[in-house]
């Protein structure tokens, strides 16, 4: 983006009619690790891409339970996202105590986009630099909405945000029309194809990503790493690299064949993937949502 | 001149009576089911206890107004508790939030007699006002109840022998106090989890 002299502070309109400081902060949200959301009618999924600065340290939390039946991603500036979070979960809590239901999740990212919609209006505050994915189950069903720093917010089957999120995204224009049907099992199976493509050939492994699911009858979760270690072998969508003739390694399911999904490739993998023929096979559950089956 | 008293009081007592048990690998908590307000009966099932916490179950007599908004207000910080420290909350971690819950209504406080039970590093636990004993009893009921379990310190009992205890206090409690009666409810909370038992009481 461009230097230029309307982008001082928000509460300065450009001639063309924009605010700059609004769209540097939506520029913020392109520059973090990506997040997607999908959902279906029962089910909403969330994944993330994880990113260590550095080897040493551990990654950042991206995901966040905002309640029972309400979860978000998050990509840009994650202060300000975990910021937000624990606004979430007072205004559930809140909700809760008075009503004894649960807060719609159309109201939740209503009350979120009018936040973010104040600090564009004032000339002390800045714009939250954060997109938030939120996905949650409520009386009308599975919703995933996108809230942007500039106060809009839209409801969405499917949605990318962060780098490299474009890639995800034309692989979910090309599927999306059969999520809203989808199994549980289908719709964590594409969240992590859609991962892999904003990974541009990076071999994706359960470190180097957090799936988090909620449904009908399945409480808000983050799934833990074997659990996505398995579904990822499962799937065999390990990665497009050279095929590793080294079958007793833990990661990998032997050679990568997107294109069989079923069989268990040329190579005979030691790790999960058992000789099940059927895709929803056993391993996938352990570890999953224990509602879930 | 003498001073004006209030012509409104803002509480009532519902009566009941709660009784709490800690033995040596479970804790049992036990709260009739009647509420009452004066001489009339509201209704014969109505529950005192409730699970605040995976190994903390309170039981609470008094005004059960008071009772159900300090429930209400445990819960939400329970539930906050969750979100920052990824656990749920101990037992004597739960006790102290009661206690300062309770302190935070010192000049207008809940009329709520609370006792908590629960296993606190798989130690089972009676917690009354942030004070630790093997079994404690609150309201209606509280002088004749302590009378038995005192029976308590004497011998250690077994699970079975505890809610045996308590049942035959009911019953004998119903006898005498006119809130206590209808129906008891029993949880017991051991290391296989938490289960709820009911006995009928006298309905008179």
């Amino acid at each position: 983006m461009f230097r230029n002299q309307y982008d001082t502070d928000v509460t300065t309109w450009s001639p063309a009619g924009r605010l700059f400081q609004v769209e540097y902060a939506m520029e913020a949200v392109k520059q973090g690790s990506a997040a997607i959301g999908l959902r279906s009618k029962s089910h909403v999924v969330l994944a993330c891409v994880n990113k260590t600065s550095s080897e040493l340290s551990s990654h950042q939390k991206k995901i966040f339970k905002v309640d029972d039946h309400i979860g978000v991603a998050i990509a840009g500036l994650t202060a300000d996202g975990r910021v937000l979070s624990r606004y979430m979960r007072n205004e559930c809590i809140n909700y809760f105590y008075t009503y004894e239901s649960q807060l719609p999740v159309g109201r939740l990212v209503v009350q979120l986009a009018d936040k973010a919609q104040v600090c564009t209006q004032r000339s002390w505050k800045r714009p939250y630099g954060v997109g938030l994915l939120v996905g949650g189950l409520d009386e009308s069903g599975a919703h995933l909405y996108y809230n942007c720093p500039s106060g809009n917010y839209f409801e969405y089957q499917a949605f990318a945000i962060g780098s490299r999120s474009q890639a995800a995204k034309t692989y979910l224009e090309r599927k999306f029309e059969s999520f809203m049907d989808s199994s549980r099992e289908n719709l964590i199976k594409d969240a992590l194809f859609a991962l892999r493509e904003t990974l541009q050939g990076e071999k994706l492994t359960s470190s180097v990503c957090t799936i988090a699911v909620v449904g009908i009858g399945e409480a808000f979760h983050i799934l833990d790493q074997e659990t996505v270690q398995e579904l990822i072998n499962e799937f065999e969508i390990a990665g497009e690299e050279a095929p590793v003739a080294e079958p007793a390694a833990p990661d990998q399911a032997g050679v990568a064949e997107p294109a069989a999904p079923d069989q268990a490739g040329g190579a005979e993998p030691a790790a999960a993937a058992d000789a099940d023929d059927d895709n929803q096979a056993a391993p996938g559950d352990q570890g999953a949502a224990p509602m879930d089956m | 001149m003498t001073k004006q008293q209030a012509n409104w009081s803002p509480y009532d007592n519902n009566g009941g009576t709660c009784v709490a048990i800690a033995g040596a690998d479970y804790c049992v908590i036990a709260a009739d089911t009647r509420m009452s307000s004066g001489y009339n009966i509201l209704t014969r099932d109505y529950s005192k206890i409730i699970q605040l916490a995976d190994k903390s179950v309170m039981a609470s007599s008094g005004f059960q107004a008071d009772v159900r908004a300090l429930q209400k207000v445990l819960a939400s910080r329970h539930l906050l508790y969750q979100h920052q420290h990824n656990k749920q909350m101990s037992c004597p971690a739960m006790a102290q939030l009661l206690s300062n819950t309770l302190y935070y209504k010192r000049f207008f406080p809940y009329y709520a007699f609370n006792v908590l039970g629960g296993l606190d590093n798989e130690a089972p636990k009676v917690l009354v006002l942030h004070s630790s004993h093997p079994f404690w009893t609150t309201n209606s009921s509280l002088q004749a109840l302590s009378c038995y379990l005192r029976r308590m310190q004497v011998t250690p009992l077994s699970e079975a022998e505890a809610i045996d205890l308590v049942k035959t206090c009911f019953a004998s409690a119903t006898e005498r106090d006119i809130y206590t009666g209808d129906k008891l409810e029993i949880v017991v909370l051991n290391a296989s989890g938490l289960r709820s038992d009911y006995m009928e009481l006298r309905k008179d």
